[in-house]
């Protein structure tokens, strides 16, 4: 099989054919004002085309790069799709990020224009607009707070819609041609995220292959132009980007847009959707406030949720669609309150998913599956089948993907969905894609003899260990996150005989257990250091140890000590990526005193640590860790008896 | 991080005298509360208050709202002289307030809370509402869109349906700023808004505050502990000490009053 055949429709292309053929259907929603107001297809395509010949008229020409900063709103669609229209390509940024966040994709991207929520986001440009000398517009939505800036560089998206709409009727022609003129090969999306080696790199997307994986993903499942999803995770997300913004472009789905990110939850109740991605994080975050309250239920239905979520494998696939008494009684409602009532799939992705969230969600007859991606490869590849749920792999490849396993054991992967390339840096490109177009993910596969593809770890994470094996941290994790008590985990071989854990606990869960217990606390640091949840996260450790202990490859990668930490990891300071990955490095620097007292055998440790008030003040603090052992399990006798 | 200050053209300029105080005498049998006082409160300004404790600032905002009758002095409402305020008329005059201690309905949700801000402007009456009878469910309607705008402005939509009672301090008296705003009030008066915050809530009402007043232009009566918080966002401040006026003028002014000085702020720093 030679490189795979190319889409050949745009995304503006797609826009128009959606306003044509379904014109009054709902394209987004949106929760302005306590009530859901809908955008339809033929009104976001006006929409779009007004913005563009605005944008033309304004001397905007193709191949120009326009950011979008802010939460996902309708009309940060329209200006995507505008920007689309007239060959231009979208750079969506993170809207949390701080204004020196911004200045390294600005830069890179050489951004002509952004796209801006509100006075916010307006702040943190201007603050650093000098830096960036290509930004000619910065075209902001609300109007909120902004009467009183005078700089030139701001526009109104109203103000940019109005104009858009008297332009005259031969700039229709015009923009009609330009248009024409976009190729399914042209780049379309530029998705700046931290690469395997911890740099930052933009990930070039083409039409033609954002629009081959929405449709992959929609035909696995079927989604079509009923179905409706909310979109609340950040757009600069490959995911999220191809789910929210090209998959309902290609299939006619309708998105809604929540009112802001607090309420979240409460608008998913109100608008139900119909399919739902969610990091593992959310989903954790669900499960625990769900077992929270059903501890505080009465004993019939505490009896009932127990019995329907106990149990193992067995019931991933059981347990969904069954109906009967629970179901009724039990389940359905639940379900109903999550506003997972009218849900047909959900899915979560990464590679570090716990077994246990995806069982949870399972058993209560949510049908969530995995899915696997890198934003390299267009942000899908392997998405599980109804029927072939697993906790362990990630599904087959989805239609159009090739995959193949190298010597090195690493994941290779051909689809009409790879990148172009990363911005402005070819050398790093030419590393990752190989001439025949396989693309490096980076990441330990194993592919099945059904096809099932199984992600271990990313390859420069892994570590040999004394007796041969190989240490995949992110597998230790994934086990050590089965507890509800442990919110993120790092683990890391000190040495090549000893693998410990670095652990924070969740705030939540692990407060509602110590309540229960009347284990009085002040804080998280104060949580964090008691010896009762050191003993707590110590069954769960020894756990993990036997689990990994029945499997020889893994046998060495037992937990020896951990610690728990008192602060959260977090995204602000720099331990997790924006996506929730671990950055490894800057943990392992943070925690140096940390990490030789864990291989120096002591019992304790001082750590100091920055902190960062709100005022923006910062006070160095000195804190004393406690280190345990942890119990570990015999090696392969245990798989002997 | 400071807060904005009116370094910009107004877009509602500070205009001619709303309310003009002259010699305002209040006393409780032998306490007097309020001595001669006399200050004026021009349109779309914000006007502090300021003062240690005691020195009478809550009963003259108590004054202006109608709650307390003053024994001596006039009182004078755009142009009109007020004789007898009661706190209905001040409010069917368009002056709201917010209180020291949060005076919200507990059980209530915020959107319920604040509806009941516009309570003097609903004209359908007990049965109307009770059987939600055409005239009712129209006005329902219709409030309801202000009060949803108010909610936005103070970005409290995530709180829309939670009960008060079940809300942080700072954001409770957000809360109560949104239902003295629900009144549409051209003059509101704000006791202590930042009592009892920290820095972080401090600055949000700061923000709010002059918010309001920049895209509303209501004019503002501020009564404040934290000097600190009054200089930076009033156009002029009176100071009380003992029911007497010390002083009065534009922040700066106030700053270097000798008076000021000795009797609110002590030895100067």
């Amino acid at each position: 099989m030679s490189t795979p055949a190319v889409p050949s429709e745009t995304l503006p292309r797609l826009l128009l054919a959606n306003a044509a053929t379904r014109g009054d259907r709902p394209a987004l929603r949106e929760k302005s004002r306590g009530i859901w107001k809908t955008l339809t297809w033929s009104e976001l395509a006006g929409e779009a085309k007004a913005i563009a010949a605005a944008l033309a008229g304004s001397g905007f020409s193709a191949g120009e790069h326009v950011a979008v900063l802010g939460d996902n709103r309708p009309r940060q669609v329209a200006a995507m799709a505008a920007v689309h229209m007239l060959g231009g390509v979208v750079v969506p940024l993170y809207a949390d990020a701080s204004s020196d966040e911004l200045v390294g994709p600005l830069l890179a991207s050489g951004a002509t224009h952004v796209f801006a929520e509100d006075q916010e986001q307006v702040d943190k440009l201007l603050e650093i607009l000098p830096k960036c000398g290509a930004l000619r517009a910065i075209v902001f939505d609300q109007d909120r707070g902004m009467r009183h800036y005078r700089q030139t560089q701001l526009k109104s998206y109203a103000a940019l819609l109005e104009a858009g709409r008297k332009a005259p009727a031969t700039g229709a022609g015009d923009l009609d041609a330009r248009l024409g003129r976009v190729t399914p090969s042209d780049p379309a999306t530029l998705l700046f995220h931290a690469c395997a080696d911890g740099a930052q790199r933009g990930v070039v997307l083409s039409h033609g292959a954002l629009i081959d994986r929405a449709r992959a993903a929609a035909k696995v499942d079927g989604l079509g132009e009923s179905d409706l999803s909310l979109s609340y995770l950040p757009q600069a997300w490959a995911l999220q980007h191809l789910l929210g913004y090209a998959l309902p472009l290609a299939t006619g789905a309708c998105i809604a847009c929540p009112e802001s990110s607090e309420t979240m939850l409460a608008d998913l109740r109100e608008i139900g959707p119909t399919h739902f991605y969610a990091p593992p994080r959310v989903l954790r975050a669900i499960a625990n406030d769900v077992s929270i309250r059903m501890a505080d239920a009465g004993r019939f239905k505490r009896g009932l949720y127990e019995r329907a979520t106990a149990g193992g494998d067995g019931q991933l696939v059981g347990a969904l669609g069954g109906g009967g008494l629970l179901d009724v009684m039990l389940l359905g409602p639940l379900r109903d309150v999550l506003g997972l009532g009218r849900l047909r799939v959900a899915y979560t992705g990464g590679i570090d998913v716990p077994a246990d969230v995806v069982r949870m969600f399972r058993a209560l007859g949510v049908n969530l599956k995995r899915l696997y991606g890198t934003p390299e490869t267009g942000g899908l590849i392997a998405m599980q089948a109804d029927g072939a749920v697993s906790v362990d792999t990630v599904g087959t490849a989805t239609p159009g993907v090739e995959l193949h396993v190298d010597e090195n054991g690493e994941l290779l992967v051909r689809s009409a969905g790879a990148f172009l390339g990363y911005h402005g840096d070819p050398e790093a490109s030419a590393r990752v894609r190989g001439a025949d177009g396989w693309i490096r993910t980076g990441h330990l596969g194993q592919v099945g003899p059904d096809g099932q593809l199984r992600v271990v770890d990313r390859l420069r994470d892994l570590a040999p260990l004394a007796d041969g094996s190989r240490f995949a941290p992110a597998h230790v994790e994934r086990l050590l996150k089965d507890s509800p008590h442990v919110k993120e985990a790092v683990a890391i071989a000190v040495d090549r005989d000893t693998v410990c854990a670095l652990i924070s606990v969740d705030p939540v869960a692990t407060g509602d257990w110590a309540e229960r217990r009347a284990i009085s606390y002040t804080g998280y640091a104060d949580l964090a250091s008691r010896p009762e949840v050191h003993d707590l996260v110590a069954e769960a450790v020894s756990r993990v140890n036997a689990r990994l202990a029945s499997d020889p490859a893994t046998a060495a990668s037992q937990v020896r000590r951990f610690v728990v930490l008192q602060r959260e990891l977090g995204v602000d300071d720099g331990a997790l990526t924006r996506t929730g990955e671990l950055r490894r490095d800057t943990i392992r620097e943070r925690y140096r005193p940390l990490l030789d007292a864990l291989l120096g055998g002591r019992a304790e440790a001082k750590l100091d640590l920055e902190v960062v008030h709100d005022d923006g003040r910062v006070e160095t603090v000195t804190t004393a860790l406690s280190i345990r052992d942890a119990r570990t399990a015999g090696a392969a006798n245990r798989k002997a008896a | 991080m400071t807060v904005q200050i009116h370094d910009h053209p107004r877009a509602f300029p500070i205009g001619k005298a709303v309310i003009e105080m002259k010699d305002i005498s209040l006393s409780f049998g032998g306490v007097k509360a309020l001595t001669k006082i006399s200050f004026d409160v021009r349109e779309h300004e914000i006007r502090a208050v300021i003062g240690p404790n005691g020195a009478g600032k809550s009963s003259m905002l108590n004054v202006i709202n109608g709650v307390y009758r003053p024994q001596e002095g006039t009182y004078v409402f755009r142009g009109e002289q007020i004789v007898g305020m009661t706190p209905r008329r001040a409010a069917t005059l368009g002056i709201s307030r917010t209180f020291q201690n949060i005076a919200l309905f507990k059980g209530m949700s915020v959107l319920d809370n604040i509806m009941a801000g516009r309570a003097l402007k609903m004209p359908a009456n007990f049965l109307e509402v009770a059987f939600q009878l055409p005239r009712a469910r129209k006005q329902e309607t219709e409030h309801r869109e202000i009060v949803e705008e108010i909610i936005e402005f103070l970005e409290i939509e995530h709180i829309r349906k939670t009960p008060v009672g079940r809300l942080p301090y700072g954001l409770q008296k957000r809360v109560e700023l949104g239902r003295a705003l629900a009144a549409e009030p051209s003059v509101l008066l704000l006791d202590e808004p930042m009592a009892g915050m920290n820095v972080e809530e401090k600055q949000d009402m700061c923000r709010f505050v002059l918010d309001v007043n920049d895209h509303y232009g209501t004019t503002m009566v501020l009564i404040e502990h934290d000097m600190g918080v009054v200089m930076d966002i009033s156009d002029r401040v009176v100071v009380l000490d003992y029911g007497k006026k010390i002083g009065d003028g534009t922040p700066d002014e106030v700053r270097n009053n000798q008076d000021v000085i000795d009797a609110y702020l002590g030895v100067a720093h």
